[in-house]
C-alpha cells in the first residue's frame, strides 16, 4: 500500500534521510519510532508531501508521488487524513467547524448529512455536546481528539499521526491510544504514527519501525522488536544511558 | 577585499533570490484570484477586518489630518493674502496625497500587521500545513481573500478619509479661523478636478495591494516559534510603509 524506497532528504547541508526503506501492508497500523531530532516527522511530512525529497520514491497505491504536482498529488491528498503533533485545528473556527471542514471543502454532501456525520465522529472521540467550543478553550487531550474526528471524518484510507500523544498525562495517553485502536478497526485505515511512548505504542502497533541515523535499522511486529537483538533497539526501549545512542 | 567582493555578491544574490520569491508569491496570488472556485465568504470576513474595523482609526485620522493641514497651511496663506485658496489646498493634499498615503500606513499598522502574525502563527502551528494535507491551497484560503479584499477597501477608506479630512478643514478654517463658508467650497469645485481623484484611488488601489502582498509573504513564509512571528510582522510594516513611500514618489511622477 505505501512503500518507501531508498529516501534521502538533507537540510542545509545535513543528511537527515540517509536512504529510508519501507514498506507497510494495506490496513496496517505502524508505528514509526527513533530518537529525538532523528528525521521521523520529517519522513511523515514527505508522505503528505510537505517536503519533496533528494532522491528516493514514495509509492502510494501503486503511483510514485515524488514530482507529482497539481490535481494529481490531490488526489492522493484526498486519501489521506493527517493528525498533526499539536492537532493543528483552525483557531478561528469551533470544534464542529474544524470537523465539518474537510467534509464542506471537498464533498458535495448537504448540511444535514454533514451535521450528522460531525456529531457522530466528535461522540466517537468522546467529545459529544463540545461542538461549539473554539480550540482555545479546549484542553491539549481534548484538541487531540477532535484532530483525531478531523482526520477521520472523510474516511480517508490512509492515516498518519504525527506523535499524536506527545504532552498528554499517562491516562489521556491510554485514552487516546485506544480511540486510535477502536477507530482503526472501525474504519480499516492503514496508519503510520509517529511516536516515541515506549512501551506504550506496543499495545497500538501492528508492526514497529525504528529510525535510526537516517535509516530504518529495524522492522517487526511489538514483540520482535522487544526483543530485539540490536543494540541500538535495546538502549532505546530500555532508555538506557550506556550505549551506542550518545545522548546529546 | 575579496571577502568583502564576496559578501556583497552573497547579500545581493540573497535580495534578489528573495525579491524573485516574493514576486512569484505575488503572481501566484493573482492567478488564484480569477480561478474558481471563489471564497466569498472569506472575502466578506476580510473586507470586514480590514476595513470596517478600520473605521474609527481612519475617522480620527482623518479629521486630524485635515485639521492640522487647514491649520497650517491658513497661516502659510495669510502671509501672502491668499486665505481664500485654503479649501484648494486641503482637498488637494488630502486627495493626491495625504488620503492614500497615511490611509495606508494606518491601515498597515492596525490591520497588516494583524495579518501578518494571523498567518504566521497558523504557519508555525501547522494549520497550513493541515490545509495542504487535505489537498486545499493556502493561497486560495488565506491570501487572496486578503488581498481582493485590501484592493476593495484601501480606495473605500480613502476616500471616506479625505471626505473627514476636508469637514475637519472646514471646521479649523471656516469655524475656528473665521473664512467663510462659501469660499472654502466654491474654490475647491474650482481647482480640484476628475485627475486628481482618480489619482488618489489609483494610489490607494495599489497601497492596498502592495500592504497585503507584503505583509500576507512575510506572514507565510515567517521564522520558526514566537520570536519568528514577531520578527515577520516587524518586517512587514517596515517593508510595507517604505514600499508605500516609494511607490507614492514613482506613481505621483508618472501621473502628475
Amino acid at each position: 500500500m505505501i512503500k518507501i524506497v531508498d529516501l534521502e532528504k538533507s537540510f542545509d547541508g545535513q543528511r537527515v534521510l540517509k536512504g529510508v526503506d519501507l514498506q507497510i501492508s494495506e490496513k496496517e497500523l505502524m508505528v514509526i519510532i527513533g530518537e529525538s531530532g532523528g528525521g521521523k516527522s520529517v519522513l511523515l511530512k514527505h508522505l503528505i508531501g510537505l517536503v519533496k525529497p533528494e532522491r528516493g520514491k514514495i509509492i502510494i497505491e501503486g503511483v510514485d508521488i515524488i514530482g507529482l504536482r497539481g490535481k494529481e498529488i490531490d488526489s492522493i491528498k484526498e486519501k489521506l487524513g493527517v493528525v498533526f503533533q499539536g492537532g493543528a485545528l483552525f483557531d478561528s473556527l469551533t470544534v464542529y467547524e474544524n470537523v465539518a471542514f474537510p467534509l464542506k471543502e471537498k464533498t458535495k454532501l448537504s448540511k444535514g448529512m454533514i451535521d450528522e456525520r460531525v456529531l457522530d465522529a466528535l461522540e466517537d472521540v468522546g467529545l459529544g455536546g463540545m461542538e461549539n467550543k473554539y480550540p482555545a478553550e479546549i484542553s491539549g487531550g481534548m484538541k487531540k481528539r477532535v484532530a483525531l474526528a478531523r482526520a477521520l471524518i472523510t474516511e480517508p484510507k490512509i492515516v498518519l499521526f504525527d506523535e499524536p500523544t506527545t504532552g498528554l498525562d499517562p491516562i489521556i495517553l491510554h485514552h487516546i491510544h485506544r480511540l486510535i485502536t477502536a477507530t482503526h478497526k472501525k474504519y480499516g485505515f492503514t496508519g503510520v504514527m509517529i511516536s516515541h511512548e515506549i512501551p506504550e505504542i506496543f499495545e497500538v502497533a501492528d508492526r514497529v519501525a525504528f529510525l535510526h541515523d537516517g535509516a530504518i535499522v529495524e522492522v517487526g511486529t511489538p514483540e520482535e522488536i522487544k526483543n530485539s537483538s540490536n543494540p541500538v533497539v535495546r538502549q532505546f526501549i530500555t532508555g538506557s544511558l550506556e550505549g551506542p545512542i550518545e545522548a546529546f | 577585499m575579496r571577502n568583502i567582493v564576496r559578501t556583497i555578491g552573497s547579500w545581493f544574490l540573497s535580495t534578489l533570490r528573495g525579491m524573485g520569491h516574493m514576486f512569484i508569491f505575488l503572481m501566484h496570488s493573482i492567478y488564484f484570484i480569477f480561478i474558481p472556485p471563489f471564497k466569498f465568504n472569506l472575502l466578506l470576513k476580510q473586507i470586514r477586518f480590514i476595513g470596517t474595523k478600520s473605521m474609527v482609526v481612519i475617522l480620527l485620522m482623518g479629521s486630524f489630518t485635515g485639521m492640522v493641514l487647514a491649520l497650517q497651511i491658513f497661516h502659510t496663506l495669510r502671509k501672502v493674502g491668499s486665505e481664500a485658496m485654503l479649501g484648494p489646498a486641503v482637498a488637494l493634499s488630502l486627495i493626491r496625497e495625504l488620503g492614500p498615503v497615511l490611509c495606508a500606513l494606518t491601515i498597515t499598522g492596525r490591520a497588516g500587521s494583524a495579518l501578518t502574525a494571523e498567518i504566521g502563527i497558523m504557519r508555525i502551528t501547522e494549520q497550513i500545513d493541515a490545509l495542504i494535507s487535505m489537498a486545499l491551497n493556502p493561497i486560495r484560503y488565506l491570501i487572496v481573500p486578503t488581498i481582493v479584499a485590501s484592493i476593495i477597501v484601501f480606495p473605500l477608506l480613502t476616500a471616506i478619509f479625505d471626505v473627514i479630512g476636508i469637514y475637519g478643514g472646514y471646521f479649523v478654517g471656516v469655524k475656528l479661523l473665521g473664512l467663510s463658508s462659501g469660499t472654502y467650497f466654491s474654490q475647491m469645485e474650482q481647482f480640484v478636478d476628475m485627475l486628481d481623484i482618480r489619482i488618489g484611488i489609483y494610489k490607494s488601489v495599489s497601497f492596498g495591494l502592495i500592504v497585503s502582498w507584503v505583509c500576507c509573504y512575510k506572514g507565510f513564509y515567517t521564522g520558526y516559534g514566537a520570536e519568528g512571528v514577531s520578527k515577520a510582522t516587524t518586517e512587514a510594516v517596515v517593508m510595507s510603509s517604505v514600499m508605500i513611500l516609494i511607490w507614492d514618489y514613482f506613481l505621483g511622477s508618472i501621473l502628475l
